[in-house]
């Protein structure tokens, strides 16, 4: 088999540049660097503390210093930016139905049966979609949540 | 091909390392990454030590962790395709981010059995 022969125009590698919702899409992207260096950075920090508090120490020591201080600010900003992302993008990908906000709805026909005319009704439930404003804000209630139950946790 | 079969499961792995990164990240990355190196908080350590080795931190560290790779993994492998316009080295791109986070995945795993 041989590979189609259309024509594709060439995009430049700085087509992100262009536009600032280009821009903004790649550093959504790019907020995936900062997911993984976290990763990292957990997992060097809990290895410290399982090696004792001379190692836990050592380090917070280094995890103080100005080049990492400054790499975990910028990955703050960009996780940030994560959150805030996803969680407007939610709406989106999912539906999310409650049986509060639905309706009956009624319709009536007259329908023959053995030659006489008698009412039939369906009933059927429509709507109930959560609006996506209510599913955006329970994701920041459950974020409040989260971030003040793991606050209270590390800080005893 | 196998790698069509799992796609569906790399999607899955994305999403949920999205949402567990988007709930937990900035308040750990607040406390560990920012507030306790630089002094602003001091959590003592045998509190932080007994709470990391609980069985649940450990079960739950290691699935945040887990997630959090792959999810990144995922993202990156397509912020190199289209972001630096490089679909031609589509394979050994995707070898190196999903390889990476599987090896990231053992060593986290060897972590949290060893605290």
């Amino acid at each position: 088999m041989s590979a189609p022969t259309t024509y594709r125009q060439p995009v430049s590698r700085l087509w992100w540049l262009k536009k600032r919702t280009y821009f903004l899409f790649v550093m959504r992207e790019l907020s995936s660097v900062f997911v993984a260096w976290f990763a990292v950075f957990l997992m060097i920090m809990v290895f410290a503390i399982g090696r004792g508090e001379a190692s836990y120490q050592k380090f917070m020591n280094w995890a103080a210093s100005p080049v990492v201080s400054v790499i975990n600010i910028v990955a703050l900003a960009f996780l940030v930016l994560h959150t805030v992302t996803w969680f407007a993008l939610t709406p989106q990908a999912m539906v999310v139905r409650s049986p509060l906000g639905s309706r009956q709805v009624t319709a009536m026909k007259e329908v023959r049966v053995a030659g006489r005319l008698v009412p039939a009704a369906t009933v059927v439930r429509v709507g109930g979609r959560v609006p996506a404003g209510m599913v955006v804000a329970s994701q920041y209630l459950g974020l409040i949540a989260v971030s003040a139950f793991i606050a209270w946790l590390v800080l005893g | 091909m196998t790698k069509r079969r799992i796609e569906p499961l790399l999607w899955l792995l994305f999403s949920g390392g999205g949402v567990v990164s988007a709930v937990f990240l900035p308040i750990l990355v607040i406390l560990f990454g920012l507030a306790i190196p630089l002094g602003l908080l001091q959590p003592d350590y045998n509190h932080l030590h007994a709470v990391v080795s609980h069985w649940l931190t450990r079960l739950v560290l290691l699935g945040l962790i887990v997630l959090m790779l792959f999810h990144s993994a995922h993202r990156f492998r397509f912020t190199l395709y289209d972001g630096l316009q490089l679909r031609r080295l589509a394979t050994p791109i995707a070898v190196l981010c999903y390889g990476g986070a599987l090896l990231g995945s053992v060593a986290a795993l060897l972590i949290v059995l060893t605290i």
